[in-house]
């Protein structure tokens, strides 16, 4: 998939990048390919540096070291209104004074596009993002949803090269964040384009994305798939920001190809390790609760072991069980809840099984 | 329950009556000291001169009313009169144009400094309202007059030949109240700025548009109700002023205000100095609805 990504022609390029406010450092020579049509997002907790990516990108903000390319053109300097980039905002930023067709018309107006030409265009935009029939009502008599698709539509309609989106459905309440992700994707899918999304929430980048980025106070942890994110973290810091995940401390005592035996207080399990990783010292083992089996019975494999449900804390679709293995290692397994009356899988203070293929579980080198 | 207590009760339970309440004391206040007087200047613009006192009371109240008439409004058509007003609205419109073109870089390089040095800004706009008025007058006499400051420094740099004539001039009134007013065009214009969003700029220039249409099409209209509240504060003290013109413009420069003052002070003639004073104010009222309505003041505050 990373391949695949790689050959297409990259339409936004972070070249070497860095960004310095004062003495904080926002952007630590960041490099950053975005392909021709992918919907890729930055991931990251605020203060990662997601934000300043995208406004570098857009021309709000200059680098203070490197190159942005758009195209494969090095933008300079040059200010944000001569990129062929657009803007969704976080707040939205719709002009309250003007109408919803004023605001959509904007971008077209200041390019000198005929009247007629904007009529059209603007018509077909609102229809676009399914707001038609609002053009003379005033961004405030909308609902927050309804603003957005404004946003969306004053964005789209000047036919960017790329569009891009700050956190634009952060504002929005869950069941309509749901609905607008799934048009959001769909909306790229029909108009082709090449949508940069800024997100902190990993839920709403691995739904959407093509690709992601994860950050970290200035710097790209890692850019995959989501299914490589999710399943193939590494590190860390990305296994625990997306998804939930045990974090093992052991030390590497042998290895098979690329698996390795990892003693991780006084049990011995096995996980798959990277060329990269080291023949022996301190690593940490991580395995995603839901990828844990619990049984009554011993289960096959190498990785199983027995031990005692300390707690069970029902969260609805799951149940979250804490399975204590030893004195040193407690871990937490996601098991998915029964029909009412059928009996769960372990009561509390049960002595468990609990297994999980080596290929679910992941050696991280920090 | 006992009457205070029922009473106490009502009270808690009626917003109504809250909202009497707390609006009685400046009602009252209003009422003794605005509504009264305004009533008593309206009849005494109708009313005569007294032939030793300032006003003909006449000698029962029916004959006063009964010779009650439009003379003094009608002493006022005249070209000496009218040529006062014209001035007196030639030199507020000026002032105030001058201060919200001067003021309004002002306030919006007020409204994006850092908020660490803003409060100090803010001071120091505010700071000259600690001394006296008439002391800050003389204080520009000082500075203007022929041997003053501003003429002996540019003489001193060879800039011109000799002194200007600034004092006891129009210029010196117009300096003096521009001075003087422009803090009231920067606050309203400040606090509408802040306001603004600076997103929305940046969606302006993502939108491709330029510095200059971004302020014509986004910053201008938005700031447009910090502009008239202004313009209002500064236009209307500024046409009833009469401090400024008499003692920068000497008895040159003389406005509806000094007409006014005049006419209670020194010619005790009040029912014409009432008469003037209710078509200043008028004329001031009439400006301010037409402005209010050709810049859509009522539009604008729904943003």
């Amino acid at each position: 998939m990373e391949a695949a990504a790689e050959t297409l022609p990259s339409i936004v390029e972070l070249r070497d990048v860095s960004k310095r406010f004062g003495e904080t450092v926002a952007l630590d020579h960041v490099n950053l390919r975005i392909g021709d049509g992918e919907f890729f997002s930055m991931l990251g907790p605020s203060g990662c540096g997601k934000t300043t990516s995208l406004r570098l990108m857009a021309g709000f903000e200059l680098p203070s070291e490197g190159e942005v390319l758009i195209s494969g053109e090095p933008q300079g300097s040059r200010p944000a209104f001569q990129r062929p980039v657009n803007t969704v905002f976080q707040s939205y930023a719709l002009f309250p004074h003007m109408s919803v067709f004023q605001n959509v018309a904007f971008g077209l107006e200041m390019q000198r596009v005929p009247k007629g030409e904007i009529q059209r265009r603007v018509t077909e935009a609102l229809e676009l993002v399914q707001l038609p029939g609002k053009e003379n009502r005033r961004p405030k008599q909308l609902s927050g949803g309804q603003q957005q698709r404004v946003a969306l539509a004053r964005a789209l309609v000047n036919r960017p090269k790329v569009l891009l989106l700050d956190e634009p459905l952060g504002a929005l309440d869950l069941k309509l964040r749901k609905a607008m992700q799934f048009e959001l994707k769909e909306l790229q899918h029909r108009v082709g384009l090449t949508f940069v999304y800024v997100t902190h929430d990993q839920e709403e980048a691995l739904t959407m994305s093509d690709r992601i980025a994860v950050m970290e106070h200035g710097h790209v942890l890692q850019v995959g798939t989501p299914g490589e994110i999710y399943e193939n973290p590494t590190s860390r810091f990305v296994a625990d920001f997306i998804g939930e995940t045990n974090f093992l401390d052991g030390r590497i005592l042998g290895r098979e190809g690329l698996t390795a035996r990892v003693g991780v207080g006084g049990l011995e399990l096995w996980a798959r390790a990277g060329t990269e990783a080291p023949g022996d010292g301190l690593v940490t083992v991580a395995v995603r609760p839901e990828k844990i089996a619990l049984s009554r019975e011993k289960q096959p494999g190498r990785n199983t072991f027995s031990g005692k449900v300390e707690d069970i804390t029902y969260v609805g679709k799951d149940s979250d069980y804490r399975i204590r293995l030893n004195e040193a290692v407690v871990l937490r397994v996601r098991v998915q809840n029964q029909a009412p009356g059928v009996s769960p899988v372990a009561s509390q203070g049960e002595a468990v099984w609990v297994g999980w293929p080596e290929e679910a579980a992941r050696v991280l080198l920090d | 329950m006992t009457a205070i207590g029922r009473a106490a009760r009502r009270l808690r339970e009626s917003p109504a009556l809250q909202g009497t309440g707390l609006i009685l004391p400046g009602l009252m206040w209003m009422v003794v000291f605005l509504i009264v007087p305004l009533i008593l200047i309206v009849v005494l613009s109708f009313g005569w001169r007294g032939e030793y006192g300032p006003v003909d009371w006449g000698t029962t109240p029916t004959e006063f009313l009964s010779r009650l008439s439009f003379s003094n409004y009608a002493r006022l058509i005249d070209p000496l009169y009218m040529g006062v007003l014209g001035t007196s609205l030639r030199m507020a419109g000026l002032t105030t144009a001058i201060c919200l073109v001067v003021g309004y870089p002002v306030a919006y390089f007020l409204a994006r400094s850092s908020h660490r040095w803003r409060g100090l800004l803010l001071f120091l706009l505010l700071v000259p309202f600690w001394t006296n008025f008439l002391i800050r007058i003389y204080a520009w006499m000082l500075l203007l007059r022929t041997e003053g400051l501003v003429n002996r420094g540019l003489v001193t740099l060879g800039l011109i030949p000799e002194p200007l004539q600034i004092m006891y001039t129009p210029t010196a009134v117009m300096i003096a109240m521009v001075y003087e007013f422009l803090p009231f065009m920067v606050l309203p214009l400040y606090t509408s700025l802040e306001k603004l969003d600076p997103a929305l700029l940046e969606a302006a220039s993502d939108l491709y548009a330029r510095s200059a249409r971004t302020f014509l099409r986004v910053t201008l209209p938005l700031s447009l109700p910090g502009v008239i509240a202004g313009t209002i504060l500064v236009f209307i003290p500024t046409m009833g002023m009469f401090v400024v013109p008499d003692l920068m413009g000497g008895a040159r420069t003389a406005l509806v205000g000094n007409l006014v003052q005049r006419q209670f002070l020194s010619a005790r003639d009040w029912p014409f100095g009432a008469a003037a004073s209710m078509v200043l104010m008028a004329l001031t009222l009439a400006a301010t609805v037409l402005y209010t309505r050709v810049s859509g003041f009522g539009e604008e505050l729904v943003v």
